[in-house]
């Protein structure tokens, strides 16, 4: 169920965020809009719904005057070239819960948005106010990017201002600029269409994994690779059932949680302290360690590959007689 | 032999049903009391032991804890183990809020423990239609709910192959539908005002639900599980505020020829500002959540958890800290497995020796490493998972 303009217009003013409100008749182009409050200064914001190969989206909110190349912002996501395109409108109602010609940043304020990624235009911060559609073709509000930010904040998003017609190279020894912009938190099956909005993830405090494992396993001084970890998180992220069901994946993570446990425990002191008794010592703490970690890791590793053969099954129609 | 209890005779200010639970003149529940006037038996040290020998592992840090402490005909379950026989496992959730703290998780944790302890399958009930009647949801809202609750029980790493989950809203009907009208059939209306305290303004609705949480008990509920095994036991772990409808359960049993369930009950999880303090949905800061950040755990255990240290270190190191009241230290004794290592904390604890500080430090440790494990399994957990573990469908494996 989406937020109305009414609830976003009341957690605006709950956050004590100053706007100002103006009410037209439905407009759903930026030039339309500008008839009504472009006489006013301030910025006026142009607004994209994108989405990526993965099926991740983003908005894309810039001043009416900025150019936006989408062929730019992919690479600099990260995502190659042409890897970004208009979304479909389907998804408009379905992720951000708002009409055509409306896209906003105030939709993320809908839980359904909540794996958006939002680029805001490093103009609007110099401007005293811009316009933004409250969810609702027929009203305006101005604030200013401070505020924006506060509401951003609010909802427990990072604001993040790109200078978006920069055009830095991406390369081998150049990573994309803006990689880190993409959320890891989306799931969508490969084999559903656009049904989006059927994606579970808890929370938007995912941890990314490095810190993940670190925490689990207690005082582990892990040295990990960040960047392929981290790519497998995405991976396994946008496809949980492919990747939690992959034995490979399975049996490097748990070996790597303990080679990690046996370089922590085995220091100068603990060398000292029990001589060639340390393996047996090492040995009993992996096992008291780990135990919970592996056995969870492995029932859902269990888990994923029975509901694997589940879905097959049931698409199969197999009857045995 | 079964006591049937009516709410005014609990102890006067003191009231315990599924749901309203609070202590005398708002403080403690007194346990004892609550296990006489409800008739129920203290799980000893004899019978954990027990546990301990037929399971061949380390019986579970909520039996060595006492969390865990009541049980119904427990023994007899035991009983039947030791002979080669057999029994299932039966616990639920009403789904009326779609975040969970680990206090919803206790009861969970443990299940699973018994799962694998004793090799047996488990059917889980999500009672959403209670929920839509009580806390008046709408029909869809409290089937969604039931859906995201079930991907936080299955992170609890319950075992697909012996592991039955499903919704009254989907499940009810056929032979579970019969065996609630046989129930039904033995329940007066002054029954279960009795035991469950409705009034003539109550709804329908209400009045009925009963029997929808009694028949999970009988093996003929699920015939596509336990077909031809009609003498399969039941056991039960629950929070002992479900004690009421496990009463009425038991009673009519033997009057439609089954067998009664077992039950072995916990008790209640406190709330972070105190045993006194309630915890609250609504209050985000009463309880620690399976979506709290690591951040948000230290946040709040440094700030809310009720500490039962002196108000200063001269006073601590001096008159040493209340355990009875100390949150912390009740939280490790739920959490932390290494019994040496609680003995040792709560000794240098109560001297004064070890400060508030320490206590809470260790605590967010082993708190963390809980989320965390529980936030990596939950994230893979996926719809398609949650439908294969609410298939209705023949498990196998489920003695193995």
């Amino acid at each position: 169920m989406g937020y109305s303009k009414e609830q976003l217009l009341q957690r605006l003013q709950e956050l004590q965020i100053d706007f100002a409100h103006y009410d037209h008749p439905v407009v759903l182009t930026v030039e339309a809009q500008a008839k009504y409050v472009g006489h006013l200064g301030g910025g006026l914001s142009k607004n994209l719904f994108l989405k990526d190969k993965k099926h991740r989206f983003y908005i894309v909110s810039a001043l009416a005057g900025t150019t936006v190349d989408l062929k730019v912002l992919s690479q600099r996501l990260g995502l190659g070239k042409g890897g970004l395109r208009m979304a479909p409108e389907e998804s408009l109602q379905e992720i951000l819960q708002v009409p055509l010609g409306c896209v906003t940043p105030f939709a993320l304020i809908n839980d359904s948005a909540r794996h958006v990624s939002l680029l805001l235009d490093q103009g609007f911060k110099a401007q005293e106010f811009c316009f933004f559609h409250p969810l609702s073709n027929d009203v305006t509000i101005s604030v200013n990017s401070r505020d924006l930010d506060k509401f951003l904040i609010s909802i427990g998003k990072e604001p993040s201002y790109v200078d978006l017609e920069a055009n830095p190279p991406v390369g081998k020894d150049q990573p994309p600029d803006l990689a880190a912009l993409v959320l890891a938190g989306t799931i969508v099956l490969p084999d559903l269409s656009e049904k989006a909005g059927s994606v579970q993830h808890p929370t938007e405090n995912t941890v990314p994994v490095a810190n993940n494992l670190a925490a689990v396993t207690g005082k582990a001084a892990k040295k990990s690779n960040p960047t392929s970890v981290t790519k497998d998180k995405q991976q396994a992220a946008a496809d949980p059932l492919n990747a939690n069901g992959n034995v490979r994946k399975f049996v490097e993570e748990i070996i790597d949680k303990t080679s990690a446990l046996l370089l922590a425990e085995i220091t100068k002191d603990s060398i000292q302290q029990h001589g060639d008794q340390l393996g047996t010592v090492i040995s009993d703490s992996i096992r008291k360690r780990l135990s919970l970690d592996v056995e969870s890791l492995a029932m859902m590793f269990k888990n994923t590959v029975y509901t694997q053969g589940y879905i097959a099954g049931s698409q199969t129609g197999f009857v045995r007689k | 032999m079964e006591k049937n209890v009516r709410e005014e005779e609990n102890e006067p200010g003191q009231i315990v049903n599924p749901w309203e639970v609070s202590g005398k003149d708002g403080g403690k529940i007194d346990y004892d009391k609550l296990i006489d006037k409800f008739g129920c038996q203290r799980l000893d040290q004899t019978l954990i032991r027990r546990v301990e020998r037929l399971t061949s592992r380390p019986p579970h840090v909520f039996l060595r804890r006492g969390v865990f402490f009541a049980h119904r005909d427990f023994n007899e379950i035991l009983d039947a183990y030791e002979r080669g026989e057999k029994f299932y496992l039966y616990t639920g959730r009403g789904p009326s809020s779609e975040a969970l703290h680990l206090g919803h998780l206790v009861p969970f944790m443990f299940t699973k423990y018994l799962q694998d302890a004793f090799k047996v399958p488990l059917v889980i009930q999500l009672t959403d239609d209670e929920k839509c009647m009580w806390k008046n949801l709408s029909v869809e809202e409290s089937q969604r709910l039931a859906r995201e609750n079930a991907k936080d029980i299955i992170a609890c790493g319950f075992d697909i192959t012996k592991t039955f989950i499903f919704s009254d809203f989907d499940y009810v009907g056929g032979a579970f539908y019969k065996n609630m009208v046989r129930v039904a059939k033995c329940v007066t209306f002054n029954k279960v005002v009795g035991i469950f305290g409705f009034t003539a303004e109550d709804h329908i609705g209400k009045i009925s639900f009963p029997p929808v949480q009694a028949v999970p008990s009988f093996p003929s509920s699920f015939p596509h599980l336990f077909s031809g095994k009609d003498d399969l036991r039941c056991l039960i772990p629950c929070a002992i505020d479900q004690d009421p409808y496990f009463r009425m359960t038991r009673d009519v049993a033997p009057r439609i020829g089954y067998q009664k369930p077992s039950l072995i009950e916990s008790s209640f999880f406190p709330a972070l500002q105190g045993e006194t303090g309630k915890m609250s949905a609504s209050d985000p800061n009463s309880a620690i959540y399976v979506t709290d950040s690591a951040k948000d755990i230290k946040n709040k255990i440094n700030k809310y958890a009720f500490s039962g240290g002196q108000d200063s270190i001269e006073n601590h190191r001096k008159y040493g800290a209340n355990l009875e009241v100390d949150i912390p230290i009740k939280y490790l004794g739920f959490f932390l497995e290494d019994d040496d290592e609680l003995e040792h904390i709560r000794k240098e604890y109560a001297t004064g020796r070890m400060l508030t500080g320490e206590v809470k430090k260790r605590l967010i440790e082993v708190l963390t490493e809980l989320v965390e494990r529980h936030r990596r399994a939950r994230a893979a957990v996926t719809d398609e998972m949650v439908d294969a573990f609410m298939a209705v469908r023949p498990l196998p494996g489920m003695f193995d």
